[in-house]
């Protein structure tokens, strides 16, 4: 398998309790990977240890063959990985254009500047990418009034600004209709096939998951507990005993 | 030292620890329910101080009439406490955190005048405890005895206030309300009485910290702004809302404070080091320690409340060049027009204007509130003084040099600073104000210490008022233009950036630490260059110019104008620095005059002068359409 | 027993609420239902007077109570459980009871830890243990036991199935229907259909802070236009 992102054995505990153990997996250019587990399984301690926000105990991180562990969070973006956030995190006071020309003249590195105008560069830019979210006509609305369906589209065009290999999206649609949710998810796929792009995500929707993911993984208790194909993980009766229950 | 020299130091330290951790025990109650840094605090304590001198004089100094007189002290300060809450701050719960600063600011302008009237400008010597002033040998040592009570009187008021917190339904809710008083107030409880109570409490604390104080310090004015500072440094190296923090955080730095006064002057290596004089500094230096080893304090939680502003921000809009045009034309005119007097003020006001504009641009659009700009301001003032004075370099060459030299300051400071975020950071930038201030104090021999440096005056073809005047308004208009500016090029955008969130701006490849770090040294070197013109206007400096006082007067033009508009400071630092001209001339009493004044704007206007005259605007434009 | 008359709300600049009316009766569960940002929160904040309203009426028990502070309207008997949990992180499950422990009020049900333990098993176990670690779950049982310790009349119930895995949500459902058999009325927002069929009586839906539709599940169940149109499920 060709993995953009490679996980062995993370590790990583909080004050004695083990948040993480031993977790392994893998992610291919232009797959869905779903990241499933009832609350409090670890999945967000997981997720920040693959872009640098938390440092594992033990394991390796590899992200295109290069162990990532130890780099902080903008290092990791520079080796092309997108995150979206749980709770959106975009800056309210600039408007939704300008968001994203943030993250284009970032990956420039053109924000040095003391005198120049911001906002003149990567206009273009960031209306395509704008154009591709379904956000283009709202671009010079700021972030700070948008609706929170919207918002999780903004921040897919930011993690999209640096042509990204990999995009870590945490929970990324938590807070949506479920028409928004579904549609949001088909348009990450879309645009995952398209560009080869892996995505890792985590979901509480079972109907997002069994419909976008190609492959899902499911976690316990900081513990790997089935991983597969969406059919072979509902038919998993470990999987239905500690997480799905009787109605999925 | 011997053994029972040490010793002794001990005991002075935890004597002095007492007051410490009383104060800042209220302190860190208050900040957590009502998420309010009451600057007031301060005055609470000097309150508590008088009011036991008077108490005692009017009870008799028997130990029942002293020990009366300390606890009804206590328990006035307490309900001097509740007044101000009721009257004022419940007021403006709703308001912008920072406006409610504001609001203590003024409270503190008006405490320190009813003192004033009350009791005098002299200090007042208290007496000695009842029964207790005799001494005790310690080895050898004679130690008194009212020392060996305060330190009892630190753990059991400790022990009280655990037992309150943990044990009590009250305690319960002060706890669950520091983390969310709304949904606290959802599930039927009554803020406003658990805020009144709070208040009260913490009042009593600080009150009672003074009363405490009467037999071993004289009351006094200054005392206000002093003791709020060393609460402060308590409350964040023991880390916000964390009670046992702030009596670990008392003890150490009474004890440090102690040793220094105690091992005096000592000879290393054939250098001479006075420890007496770090006195002043030592507890800033160990909360820098702290604050850059552990960021939330020695007992604090990295959850703990920690941001001044919580309200996402608006957009930012730039001013338009034609009023910016109009305005710089009526300037340049006033001068044709009007008296050497206004010409001298407006020279003041163009001066404190950049101060202003430099203090808004770190703590609005970058998100960094600073209680210490005035170390940037006072030190390029010393820097232009100094250049000029001892170093003798032209007076051109001193007043462009000195913002390099504020400037240079700002990076070692704004190197530590930009760690932090939030109140802590806000308290760090006080710490190294404080230290500033300090050094140039105590260092008589270059800096004239509180007398500061004479005869700094312009060159020759710029002494005119008039003349200079075009200087000033050369200098600190081309600051402002420049701050201006920058706010809207990338590297503004950055900023205003990161203070909407830090976390994504990480995400997509910010150093966000850098850009804080610039963005200090340019503002810490303009605000220098506000500094240095204001020195050669006034032909001397002083101490005074790097104060806490000064610091606060930039946050009351800043707030005063309204944090959100860009002009708003301007205004602010133009009505301010005029008003209390007018006042000053006709009132001894001119700080309670113009704490009344900002109480009545914060009350009316909560979005500060211009975002209050703006939205009255817009009410009116809605009204006609 | 409660009863919502022309609610008008702001978010800021943002007429989020424009004229919604609703009514829950004694022993009734209501659901509320519309997509994200259609209002429903801002509904049940509005009710509780955390969201101040612009205009209209808000009856409880025959009292108008939209001028009234949030505190005067929860000791009248209506509980608040928010979206988001906001369990007091720092204090223990017992600690966070207590908060929301009130006075008692007439003849009413009062509801004990105990009870609560039996109605939430979960929690029995934990008494000691700090708010900020108990699983998402866990946190959202804590929030409902703990506006239970008010004694209320009726609650209003902001999302409770968002976030939880499906096996959790199985168990909210049935509380639910413990609370309904106790007499006590629920106004719940969901987005959640499934879960609002397994607990409502009736359902309101509301698009663009406007109440579109009223009636029992079983009318909202057949008509298939009207979930498309509105909940797009």
């Amino acid at each position: 398998m060709n993995a953009v992102l490679q996980v062995e054995g993370l590790h990583k505990a909080f004050g004695g309790v083990q948040a993480v153990a031993d977790v392994s997996f893998a992610v291919a250019a232009g797959e869905m990977l779903a990241l499933i587990g009832p609350n409090g399984a670890g999945k967000s301690t997981c997720f920040n240890m693959l872009n640098g926000q938390l440092a594992p105990d033990a394991g390796i991180v590899r992200l295109a063959g290069r162990d990532i562990v130890g780099l902080r969070p903008r290092a990791v973006w520079r080796l092309g990985v997108g995150r979206t956030f749980q709770i959106t995190a975009t800056f309210v006071s600039l408007s939704v254009r300008e968001n994203v020309q943030m993250a284009l003249y970032s990956h420039a590195g053109r924000l040095r500047s003391l005198l120049q105008r911001f906002g003149a560069a990567f206009r273009a830019e960031a209306d395509a990418l704008l154009a591709q979210v379904g956000m283009l006509d709202q671009a010079e609305r700021p972030c700070g009034v948008l609706a929170y369906g919207d918002l999780k589209r903004v921040e897919l065009a930011m993690a999209l600004a640096n042509a990204p290999r990999l995009l870590l999206m945490d929970e990324p649609t938590a807070g949506m209709a479920p028409r928004e949710r579904v549609e949001l998810m088909e348009l990450t796929a879309g645009l995952a096939r398209a560009r080869n792009i892996a995505v890792l995500f985590t979901e509480h929707d079972m109907d997002v998951v069994f419909s976008q993911a190609d492959r899902i993984i499911v976690l316990d208790r900081g513990e790997l507990i089935a991983g597969g194909t969406p059919a072979e993980v509902r038919a998993n009766p470990k999987v239905r005993a500690v997480y799905l229950g009787s109605t999925h | 030292m011997t053994f029972a020299s040490i010793l002794i130091q001990l005991l002075n330290g935890l004597a002095a620890a007492a007051s410490l951790f009383l104060v800042s025990a209220g302190l860190s109650l208050i900040f957590g329910v009502t998420r309010i840094v009451n600057f007031a605090h301060g005055s609470l304590y000097m309150l508590g101080l008088y009011g036991a001198y008077t108490l005692i004089q009017a009870l008799g100094r028997t130990p029942l009439g002293f020990w009366s007189a300390v606890v009804l002290a206590a328990l006035l300060v307490g309900i001097a406490g509740v007044l101000i809450e009721v009257l004022v701050l419940r007021r403006i719960y709703r308001a912008p955190e920072l406006f409610q600063l504001l609001a203590t600011f003024a409270v503190v302008l008006v405490i320190k005048d009813i003192a004033l009237f009350t009791w005098g400008a002299e200090d007042l010597v208290g007496p000695r405890a009842p029964g207790l002033s005799m001494a005790v040998e310690i080895l050898g040592k004679r130690i008194p005895a009212y020392d060996l009570l305060l330190i009892a009187i630190g753990p059991v008021v400790l022990g009280v206030l655990w037992l309150l917190l943990t044990r009590t339904r009250w305690g319960a809710l002060v706890r669950a309300a520091t983390q969310d008083r709304e949904m606290v107030g959802a599930l039927g409880v009554d803020q406003a009485r658990l805020f009144t109570s709070v208040f009260f409490v913490g009042s009593v604390l600080a009150g009672l910290g003074g009363a405490l104080q009467i037999p071993r310090e004289p009351a006094n004015l200054d005392l206000d702004l002093a003791v709020i500072a060393d609460a402060f440094v308590i409350t964040v190296v023991g880390g916000l809302g964390s009670i046992g923090g702030a009596f670990l955080a008392a003890i150490i730095i009474g004890v440090a404070k102690a040793f220094c006064i105690g091992i005096g002057t000592v000879s290393w290596f054939g250098f001479e080091i006075s420890f007496s004089k770090l006195t002043l500094v030592v507890e800033f230096l160990i909360m820098a320690l702290v604050l850059v080893a552990r960021p939330y304090g020695l007992l604090g939680k990295p959850q703990a409340l920690q941001r001044l502003t919580t309200d996402p921000a608006p957009p930012l809009t730039a001013p338009s060049w034609k009023i910016a045009l109009v305005w710089v034309v009526l300037l340049l005119g006033v001068p044709l027009l009007a008296d050497r007097y206004i010409t001298i003020m407006l020279t003041d006001i163009v001066c404190f204007a950049l101060f202003a504009v430099s203090l808004h641009f770190i703590m609005g659009p970058a998100g960094m509130v600073s209680f210490g700009h005035a170390a940037y301001f006072g030190l390029g003032a010393y820097a232009a003084g100094l250049l000029f004075k001892r170093a003798g370099l032209p007076m051109e060459a001193a007043l462009l040099l000195a913002p390099l030299c504020a400037g240079a300051f700002a990076v070692v400071y704004g190197w530590f600073c930009v760690r932090l975020s939030g109140v802590y950071l806000a308290m760090l930038t006080l710490a190294f104000a404080q230290i500033s201030w300090s050094v140039v104090f105590q260092w008589d021999s270059l800096t004239g210490g509180s007398n500061g440096v004479f005869g700094i005056w312009p060159s020759a073809w710029l002494a005119d008022k008039t003349t200079y005047y075009y200087l000033a308004l050369a200098c600190c208009g081309a600051g402002i233009a420049i701050l201006w500016r920058v706010l809207f090029s990338p590297f503004g955008a950055v900023l205003r950036a990161g203070r909407d969130s830090p976390l994504r701006a990480e995400a997509i490849g910010i150093d966000l630490r850098g850009f804080q770090w610039a963005a200090f040294v340019l503002v810490g070197a303009l605000a220098g260059l506000a500094g240095s013109v204001y020195a050669f206007s006034k032909g001397s400096i002083s101490p005074s110019t790097i104060s806490i006082g000064q610091s606060t007067d930039g946050l009351i033009m800043v707030l005063l104008g309204g944090v959100e508009t860009l002009t708003g400071p301007v205004v602010g630092a133009a009505v301010y620095t005029w008003v209390r001209d007018a006042v000053a001339r006709h009132t001894e009493f001119w700080r309670a005059v113009m704490g009344g004044i900002i109480l009545l704007i914060v009350l009316l206007f909560p979005q500060g002068l211009v975002g209050g005259l703006k939205a009255l605007f817009l009410r009116w434009k809605e009204q006609r359409a | 027993m409660l009863s919502i008359k022309g609610l008008h709300a702001f978010y800021g600049r943002a007429h989020i609420l424009q004229g919604v009316s609703l009514e829950a009766h004694a022993g009734e569960v209501v659901a509320l239902l519309g997509r994200n940002g259609a209002g429903k929160s801002t509904a049940l904040k509005a009710i509780m007077g955390l969201v101040p309203p612009a205009q209209g009426e808000v009856s409880f028990d025959g009292r108008r109570i939209e001028r009234l502070p949030p505190y005067r309207i929860a000791r009248l008997g209506l509980g608040y459980v928010p979206e988001e949990r906001r369990i007091f992180t720092d204090l223990t499950v017992m600690e966070n009871l207590e908060v929301g422990r009130q006075a008692k009020r007439g003849a009413a049900s009062a509801w004990t830890e105990d009870r609560l333990f039996a109605l939430f098993p979960n929690l029995a176990g934990m008494r000691d243990r700090p708010g900020g670690r108990m699983s998402g779950g866990e946190q959202q049982m804590l929030t409902i036991a703990r506006t239970l310790m008010g004694n209320p009349r009726c609650v209003l119930l902001d999302e409770p199935s968002e976030g939880l895995a499906p096996i959790i949500v199985e168990q909210m459902a049935h509380s639910i229907r413990t609370l309904k058999g106790e007499g006590l009325s629920v106004l719940l927002c969901e987005q959640n259909l499934h879960f609002s069929q397994a607990v409502a009586d009736r359902a309101y839906i509301i698009e663009k802070g406007q109440i579109r539709f009223g009636g029992t599940m079983a009318e909202l169940a057949a008509d298939s236009s009207l979930r498309e149109q509105y909940l797009s499920v």
